[in-house]
Order: C-alpha cells, then sequence, then structure tokens
C-alpha cells in the first residue's frame, strides 16, 4: 500500500537567514534600474551579471560547491529559498545554471585537476558556468560563462568559452541571453559517459528544474505584491480600483495558485536532497504548479494594472517576460504534466508516487 | 489539538506507530459499502459504523482523550484521514457537529458544554444539523432575520433555517439568531443550540441535486431554549460562526486524505480504461492526480505551522478554494475517461463503479458552493491575505 511522504520540515533558522541575506543584497544589488540596464547591454558582451561579485562575496554563487573549493556545501533546500528570492528581484544571469547545475555536476563528475580550476573561481565569483542539457536547444548566458558544461549523446563535457562558437538567439526576456552553440565533443573534453553520466545528468535537470520553479515562484510573488500595491493607490470611479470584485478575483486567485505551488517546490528541494525514488515526481509537480502559477500571476499582474502595464517603460514588463520564459525553460507544465502522466499512468509505472 | 505525543518520543517513530494502528484496525473494519446518508435506512447505517469507530477510538482521535479522543498530533490526524480514505472509509455522519460546532465549542464553550455536548456528539448518540443559512441569508450570512427574544430562564425563537443538511433525521441543530435587532447587524446575532424534537420545531426535508434527501428546511415557532445553550456571548454569535468557519473552510473539513484517495481511484479508473481514453483525458487524469498532490504539500504545510503555535485563520480560505476546485476536477477528469458511460447512475447494468463518479460529480459541484461560496472566499483573501480594501 501506498506510503505518504514524511512531510519536510519548515525552513530552518539558518535556511531563512541566508534567505534574508540574498533578499537584502538583490534588493541593493540588483534593483529594477538594473534589471533593466541588463536589457541593453549587447548580447555577446562577457562583464559579470549584475549583482555577481557581490552575490559571490556573500557565498550565495558558490553555495553549492564543496567547503575545500571555498563554496558553502549546501544542498537543495537551501538554495531554493535563494533561488525565490532571484526571482522576486528578477536577476538577470546564470545564477540557476552555475550555482544549481553546474557546480553540483562539476563537483560530482570532475577530476581533482578540473574541480581545482574551475570550482574555486566559481565559488569566489570569477568564472560564470553555464550549461546545455538534454533536448534545451540553447544556453543561457553562454557569451559571458567562462566554461561550458553541456551534454552530448548522453555525455557530459566540459568546454570553455573559447572553443565554443555562438549564435545569439534573442529573447522575449531582453536580460535573458540565449545562444545556440556550435563546439567539438571530444575524449579530452568528456567527463563522463554511460549510466554515470545519465544519473548525474538526470539530477542535474532535475536541479534546475527546481531551481526554475523556486524561481517562478518568486517572480509570482513579486508581480502580486506590486499590483497589489497599485490597486490600492489607482483609483476609478473614485475608488481604488483593488476595492472591485473582478479585480480581486483575480489577485486572490493568483495567490492561491502561488500559495499551492511553494509547498510543492519545497517538498521537491527535499526529494532532491534525499534522492529518493520520488524525486521525478516531485520536481514535475513543482515546476508544473509553479509554471502555471507565475504565469498565471502575470496575466492577473497586466490585466489589473491595465494599459499601465503594457507601456515599455513601466517595469512590470521585466518580470512578466521572466514568468513566461521560466515558464517554458527546464519543461513546462505540459512537459511536467506528461512526465508525471507517463509515471503514474502508463502500464510499465509502478504506479503512483510513493508506491 | 494536543502536541503531548510528538513531545514523549521521536515524532517520526511515533507517527509510523500511528499510521500502522490505524491502518491495520481500518482494514479490519470499514464497511464495504453503506446506503447514502439521506435515507432513513442509510443515516441510521452511518451511525452504526461512526459508533464502531468511536468504540474503537478512532472517530476523533485529535480530541483530548476526555471527550473520547485519543490526544492525536495534527499531524497524526492528517495521516489517519489518509488511512481511513485510502481504506475506502464513508464520509461521516457526525461531520456537522465534530467538524463545524466542535471547533467553535473547544474555542468560546464553556466547560459544562463541553462536558455535556462533545462526547455524545462523538459517540454520534446526539447528531447535530447546521442551522445558518435563511431564505434571505446565504452568502451575505448576516442578513439572518430569525430572531430570538428573552423569557425568564431562557430564549423564545422565531424564523426559519434552510439548506440544513440531514436536519430531517438529526437530534439537534446549532446557528445564529438574532437577538438584537437595533444593533449592528454583525452584533446582535447570538449562536444558539436547538433541540428538533422541542415544541415549535418543524423540520422539512428536500431532495438535493443528486435526488438524496439531504437538505431540510428548519421552521421554529416560539421554541423556548435555555441559557445553558447560548454558545459565546449574548451578541457575540458571530464571533462564534467565524471560530466554526476558520475550521469548516480548512482542513479540519476536508483533509487532503479524501482526496488523495479519490486520486488513486481515478488514477485505476484510467488504467482500466485506457484503450477509450483520450490523450485528453489522460492529461486531465494526471492533472488532477498533482492537485490531490499540491493540496496535500499544502496542508501538511499549515498543519506545520498550527504545530508550531501560528494562526493560519484566513488561509483556510485559500485551502477551501483549492479543495473545492480540486473535487470538481477529479470528478470531470473521471468522467471525461468514462465518456458515454459516464451518465450511467448506481442501478444501471453498464455503470462502472455502480455510478459512483457521476455521484461524486454531483457531490463535488456543491463544494464551490457551501461553506461560504469560492467567491466569498476570493474576497477573504484579497482583503485578509493581500491587504486590498473592502468594496
Amino acid at each position: 500500500m501506498r506510503v505518504p511522504p514524511p512531510a519536510p520540515p519548515a525552513p530552518t533558522d539558518e535556511q531563512l537567514a541566508l534567505r534574508d541575506t540574498a533578499r537584502a543584497l538583490l534588493s541593493r544589488e540588483c534593483p529594477p534600474a538594473r534589471v533593466r540596464a541588463a536589457w541593453d547591454e549587447p548580447a555577446e558582451a562577457a562583464a559579470a551579471p549584475p549583482a555577481w561579485v557581490a552575490l559571490a562575496r556573500a557565498g550565495v554563487v558558490g553555495m553549492t560547491a564543496p567547503e575545500r573549493f571555498g563554496g558553502g556545501g549546501l544542498d537543495a533546500p537551501d538554495w531554493a529559498l535563494v533561488m525565490e528570492e532571484a526571482g522576486r528581484a528578477a536577476l538577470p544571469g546564470p545564477l540557476l545554471e552555475t550555482t544549481a547545475v553546474a557546480i553540483p555536476l562539476l563537483a560530482a563528475l570532475g577530476g581533482d585537476a578540473l574541480c581545482d580550476r574551475w570550482l574555486g573561481g566559481a565559488a569566489a565569483g570569477r568564472a560564470v558556468l553555464a550549461v546545455g542539457l538534454g533536448g534545451a536547444p540553447y544556453v543561457a548566458d553562454a557569451a559571458r560563462a567562462h566554461l561550458l558544461v553541456l551534454e552530448h549523446a548522453g555525455e557530459v563535457h566540459a568546454v570553455e568559452r573559447a572553443a565554443v562558437t555562438l549564435t545569439a538567439q534573442p529573447s522575449v526576456d531582453g536580460a535573458r541571453r540565449l545562444a545556440r552553440v556550435a563546439w567539438q565533443p571530444s575524449a579530452a573534453t568528456c567527463l563522463a559517459d554511460g549510466p554515470r553520466a545519465a544519473a548525474q545528468l538526470a539530477a542535474a535537470f532535475d536541479r534546475g528544474a527546481l531551481a526554475a520553479a523556486a524561481q517562478l515562484v518568486g517572480v509570482a510573488r513579486h508581480l502580486i505584491e506590486a499590483t497589489v500595491d497599485y490597486a490600492k493607490v489607482r483609483t476609478q470611479f473614485g475608488r481604488a480600483i483593488g476595492s472591485f470584485q473582478a479585480v480581486k478575483h483575480h489577485l486572490a486567485r493568483a495567490h492561491v495558485a502561488i500559495e499551492l505551488a511553494w509547498p510543492c517546490v519545497w517538498r521537491a528541494a527535499h526529494a532532491v536532497a534525499g534522492a529518493g525514488a520520488d524525486r521525478a515526481i516531485a520536481v514535475s509537480l513543482a515546476k508544473a504548479r509553479a509554471s502555471a502559477a507565475a504565469l498565471g500571476a502575470a496575466r492577473a499582474a497586466l490585466q489589473c494594472h491595465g494599459a499601465i502595464g503594457y507601456s515599455f517603460e513601466h517595469d512590470l514588463h521585466l518580470w512578466m517576460k521572466r514568468a513566461w520564459t521560466l515558464a517554458a525553460a527546464w519543461g513546462d507544465a505540459a512537459w511536467h504534466t506528461e512526465r508525471v502522466a507517463a509515471l503514474i499512468l502508463d502500464p510499465t509505472s509502478q504506479g503512483p508516487a510513493h508506491a | 489539538m494536543s502536541e503531548a505525543r510528538a513531545a514523549t518520543g521521536d515524532a517520526a517513530t511515533d507517527d509510523a506507530a500511528f499510521r500502522a494502528e490505524a491502518r491495520a484496525w481500518l482494514r479490519a473494519h470499514v464497511p464495504r459499502h453503506l446506503p447514502p446518508m439521506g435515507s432513513p435506512e442509510g443515516f441510521a447505517a452511518h451511525v452504526a459504523w461512526e459508533r464502531a469507530l468511536f468504540d474503537a477510538g478512532w472517530a476523533v482521535p485529535a480530541w483530548p482523550a476526555r471527550y473520547g479522543g485519543r490526544d492525536a498530533t495534527i499531524a497524526q490526524w492528517l495521516i489517519f484521514e489518509e488511512e481511513y480514505y485510502a481504506a475506502g472509509g464513508p464520509p461521516h455522519v457526525t461531520q456537522n457537529g465534530v467538524s463545524l460546532l466542535a471547533p467553535a465549542l473547544f474555542e468560546l464553550g464553556t466547560d459544562e458544554q463541553k462536558d455535556r455536548l462533545l462526547r455524545p456528539m462523538a459517540a454520534a448518540e446526539v447528531l447535530w444539523a447546521q442551522g445558518w443559512s435563511e431564505p434571505g441569508a446565504g452568502s451575505d450570512l448576516a442578513a439572518v432575520r430569525s430572531t430570538a427574544t428573552r423569557v425568564d430562564g431562557g430564549w423564545r425563537l422565531h424564523g426559519q433555517k434552510t439548506w440544513s443538511t440531514r436536519a430531517s433525521f438529526c437530534h439537534a441543530m446549532h446557528g445564529l439568531f438574532r437577538t438584537d435587532p437595533d444593533a449592528p447587524r454583525h452584533k446582535g446575532l447570538t449562536y444558539f443550540l436547538v433541540p428538533l424534537d422541542a415544541p415549535g420545531v418543524r423540520v422539512s426535508g428536500f431532495r438535493r441535486l443528486d435526488g438524496d434527501l439531504d437538505f431540510a428546511e428548519v421552521f421554529l415557532d416560539d421554541v423556548f431554549v435555555p441559557d445553558r445553550d447560548v454558545v459565546g456571548a449574548v451578541g457575540g454569535g458571530w464571533k462564534v460562526a467565524m471560530a466554526t468557519t476558520g475550521s469548516e473552510r480548512g482542513m479540519i473539513l476536508r483533509s487532503p486524505g479524501r482526496f488523495l484517495a479519490a486520486a488513486q481511484r481515478l488514477v485505476e479508473l484510467y488504467r482500466r480504461a485506457r484503450a477509450t481514453a483520450s490523450p485528453l483525458d489522460r492529461a486531465a487524469v494526471a492533472r488532477a492526480w498533482m492537485d490531490a498532490q499540491a493540496y496535500q504539500h499544502y496542508t501538511w504545510q499549515q498543519a506545520g505551522k498550527l504545530a508550531a503555535g501560528q494562526s493560519v485563520a484566513a488561509e483556510s480560505s485559500v485551502a477551501k478554494l483549492a479543495w473545492s476546485e480540486l473535487d470538481v476536477a477529479i470528478c470531470d477528469a473521471a468522467l471525461g475517461v468514462l465518456g458515454p458511460r459516464a451518465e450511467l447512475v448506481e442501478g444501471a447494468p453498464d455503470a462502472v463503479d455502480d455510478g459512483a463518479w457521476i455521484k461524486a460529480y454531483q457531490f463535488a459541484l456543491a463544494g464551490p458552493i457551501y461553506a461560504g461560496t469560492n467567491e466569498i472566499q476570493l474576497n477573504v483573501v484579497a482583503e485578509r491575505l493581500l491587504g486590498l480594501p473592502r468594496e
């Protein structure tokens, strides 16, 4: 018989302290003007992403690196809360890729020389890492990465920036810089193949999807908070528009979706850290719910702002477009729902999670 | 609810032992099939089952032992609910007492009331109906017009209540009456307990959407209620009602166990019917199953907050919106899988699961309406959680 999973513990004081540090740092180093400025940087620019050095100094970028490389040795429940803050700030740059995906992947598969060379630098903020896994056609922030961790035919490769050719693929989110990456896999670039690579790639993908889900919750929370603030002060018909039920219900529905998404993210963070058999289902539930919640929040936010939210000069679109793009990255809601369907419904499946 | 058990040892070990004990008992005792509650014989069958539960100590596990519970923690209560519905346990005929009146008594009742009322309520010796709605007071509950007038030693009640679930079969009713017609409308209400066999009470049953005799109107004509059957302060009825709705909307009424079990049955239905189900049905099944998981994770998070001593009052509206829409989504998905057989009801030779899904669908459609419509819940979320101004 099915045994439901133990409920994950509430965030620890240390986890909350790290989240608060990240929130304060990002509100200082990555205000909306800085997000907007990132739109204007040339696609090929190799400058450090916003707040990157400050995040590294605070131990955020390297939080997943082993301690002997100057990292924090922390796991998914620790960084999930930080990723939510990155989403809340609409932080541009590859924090998700570097911290949640690439650093643990290199630590697991890289030899001593590779880890010595890259992990300390990544934790210190000197080396930016980008990733291209599985079916993802584009690599985010490839132009400003120093090392790219790439999947090729079930193998994991580490390729330096100088060895790849990039074709920029501008995104609707101008702060998100995508490129198609052309490169030559070789024995020298290959870190792992076979079952060892497959297991690590699957874990890395789930970390990426989890981090995206956590960021989406942060994006969605910001969208609703900003819209609630606006609805309290914008008046029409002589009243604050937030007093109208039609407006309230848009925002309340979006809030409910966020409130239901976050516990799924938190549960998935513990499933990722525990490497249990239910990791795939937990992560897919989190990403599907967070994607839907963020897209819903974006619709509600735009509708309740009205025409002012449709203006490019207003900051709303910085978050709205992040919601669109992150919802589609690392598997959209449909992809993750199908992954769950295959696991719980298909004849070869073992039945629902926790069987 | 007591946290005493968790404090005595390793909570995870305690919880595993609790789950094993509950599962073993439920597997051995849950009845196969009971007739619907909305009939005299069905009601009697459910009462018999509830008394068996009580005698084994499982009717109200989270209550203090002195009232017939076993001092289970919130986590253990959620575990019990999961096991209860996974074992096929029926809905609780005592629900409108245990889930709706008891929370208000625990919060605002006197010791005498708790000692007198709680144990017979849990033991299904006294069955309770709810007397809130009136023909003119639904979502606008404070528009209640039924009155109570002070007399020597008590009160005289007049008026009409409606949508009172299974009042035709119950012994007593709890509800709101206007005691001060001159006070502001939320302040002039008082909460009363009314025996349904008292002189002047007339109960008239009527059928709900699925045809079951589950609703009743209750007419009160000069019904005497003694002072000891006032809950909370005179003029404090709204506060009592709100103490109830916090639990009614939230997990006290709708723990995730019921929906997890329904989602599991949906998965099993799909596997049986997959040859004729479409890819869109498959997606709807997966989505509904995921909705149930999400509600479980949300509820456990809320239970953790409660156990840590935090209040989750207005969050109960989030839970109510979630479970009521989840329930409809599960049934929608099942009916989609069943296709042309979805409409077959109990007794039809080809009905799948004896028509259980179309029956469940009709019940689920009540969810967004009762316990405060979902539109009212959205207002609560917007005003109390998001801080938007009142209309």
